[in-house]
């Protein structure tokens, strides 16, 4: 307020008090995160291989979320190109996504992953299917940054569908 | 009412910035130490409570990602409290009294260090006629320690004496982070931090976790040799406004200690989660504790107070020493809310 409105005393009613609420926080993204970011800036894709059964998570995270154990420093660094599992043809506006429509989501299995990542492909729309063959497209490398916005779509590859069998458990 | 105990109790040191670690990291080694002192892993326990809050992460639903550290894939039974984890034991143990589980995990953590505490606790103020003023938490509590010395509920002097007794003790105690020979005198001398509070008055900023496991009848004779017995836990919650309350006693734990059964009998060991001097000895009077029970034999809150875990480890504390044949009678209290606003209290009994 200023020195005149604190002067001209409280209006005769008070209908509305704005109260705006705003904390800053210092984020720590953990050990395991900030190795995958540090690598992402690399161009390299890491992921972590749970001790009890073998399955490889990415990106990298702390620890096995079924079998809460600590995934420690090894890593496994992961290849760019992967299989599309299911995908989504999006024809509604989101106000945080500055995509034009309609566009494709889609869900990736890396080579060498267990988890999927979830990200845009770049084709037309009647050719994306289940077992398609694709890549990730990167920023030119000075702009890469400890950011998974390093990768800016998938693109489909020239080589053969992969198998049902091998993809079915993460559909 | 069937017979419940602590059965194990893990924790992690109290820091004032653990930088390295996201609060799954933080959480993941409790978890694993409760497992190696109970063989008891936390996604074969029938029920998990879990005690956080948004506010300190900054994001919603950030408690979600504590599962990491339990397991839950196959699914488990689960819940969450936006409360200190002592809130979560309770919820626990009404769960095995329901009959609904036999064990039962509650876990707390917190990485307060991320935020500006006193700023992000004015959040929990009455939100029309108090939160838009931002006072910081450290502020309130100068309001109601002031209060107190003019209403001659207690000296300056007293409070000094609180924290050279907690940090003495907590020498003992490889997971406080305040600790050391201080003197009445020396915390005198410190300039205020908000009148008539001084740094030493105030629990640190911990950033930390702590986990327990519960255990009903047969089954906790089996987990542990000598079970520390929950006799009574009881909270109850003061009005919001701090202008209705009396704010120079702490009724809400006086009345859960006589509903917790604490009562007259002697009390070995009192493990309190005040984090100002001031409060603690409202807490100590309002439980009615005479010299004969030693107090924060672990520094209490003012030596670690990782927020959302620092109530659930004064019944870790409290339950340690009687797992270890130390005391056999222990009251653990817990506490949320700006000026003691909530309070839990907690009975604990080795047989």
């Amino acid at each position: 307020m200023t020195d005149d409105e604190l002067d001209a005393g409280p209006p005769e009613d008070v209908t509305l008090l704005r109260a705006p609420i705003s904390l800053d926080y210092d984020y720590s993204a953990g050990q395991s995160a900030s190795r995958f970011l540090r690598a992402i800036a690399e161009g390299r894709l890491l992921g972590q291989r749970c001790p009890v059964d073998g399955r490889v998570y990415f990106p990298s995270r702390g620890s096995c979320p079924q079998h809460a154990v600590t995934f420690g420093e090894e890593t496994v660094e992961l290849s760019d190109k992967g299989t599309i599992v299911t995908f989504s043809i999006v024809r509604v506006p989101s106000a945080n996504i500055p995509l034009e429509l309609p566009y494709i989501t889609v869900n990736v299995l890396l080579d060498g992953a267990d988890t999927i990542l979830m990200h845009v492909l770049d084709a037309e729309l009647d050719d994306v299917h289940m077992g398609m063959r694709v890549q990730a497209v990167w920023k030119p490398r000075e702009e890469w940054t400890t950011s998974t916005a390093n990768i800016l779509y998938f693109r489909p590859i020239d080589e053969a569908d992969a198998d049902y069998e091998s993809y079915k458990e993460h559909i | 009412m069937r017979d419940v105990a602590v059965v194990g109790f893990s924790q992690s040191p109290c820091v004032r910035r653990e930088q390295d670690h996201n609060e799954v990291e933080i959480l993941v080694p409790v978890i694993q130490g409760l497992r190696e002192e109970t063989g008891v892993a936390g996604a074969d326990c029938d029920f998990i409570c879990s005690g956080s809050s948004d506010y300190l992460a900054g994001q919603s639903f950030a408690f979600v990602s504590g599962l990491d550290a339990v397991g839950a894939w196959p699914p488990v039974s689960e819940s969450h409290v936006e409360m200190d984890g002592a809130w979560a034991l309770y919820e626990a143990w009404v769960k095995i009294q329901m009959g609904q589980a036999e064990t039962a995990l509650a876990y707390g953590f917190g990485k307060p260090s991320m935020g500006d505490l006193p700023m992000t606790m004015a959040l929990q103020l009455d939100p029309y006629c108090v939160m838009p003023l931002w006072p910081d938490a450290i502020s309130i509590a100068g309001l109601q320690a002031r209060f107190c010395l003019e209403s001659d509920v207690l000296t300056e002097r007293d409070m000094a004496a609180v924290a050279v007794r907690d940090r003495m003790y907590a020498k003992g105690n490889p997971n406080a982070q305040i600790k050391g020979d201080y003197t009445v005198d020396g915390i005198l001398a410190e300039p205020y931090l908000a009148d008539p509070l001084r740094r030493s008055d105030c629990a640190p900023i911990s950033d930390g976790a702590s986990a327990i496991l519960l255990a009903a009848g047969d089954r906790a004779r089996e987990l542990c040799e000598r079970p520390a017995w929950i006799r009574g836990i009881e909270h109850l919650c003061e009005p919001m406004d701090l202008g209705v309350r009396d704010l120079g006693r702490s009724r809400s734990t006086q009345m859960a200690a006589q509903k917790a059964g604490v009562g007259s009998d002697k009390i070995d060991v009192a493990e309190l989660s005040a984090p100002f001097t001031h409060q603690s000895i409202l807490v100590e009077q309002a439980l009615g504790l005479s010299d004969a029970t030693t107090i924060n034999p672990s520094g209490g809150a003012l030596a670690g107070n990782p927020l959302m875990a620092v109530g659930l480890s004064r019944i870790g504390e409290c339950a340690t020493r009687i797992f270890s044949g130390t005391d056999d009678r222990a009251v653990a209290h817990a506490t949320s809310g700006p000026c003691l606003q909530q309070n839990l209290v907690c009975l604990l009994e080795g047989e």
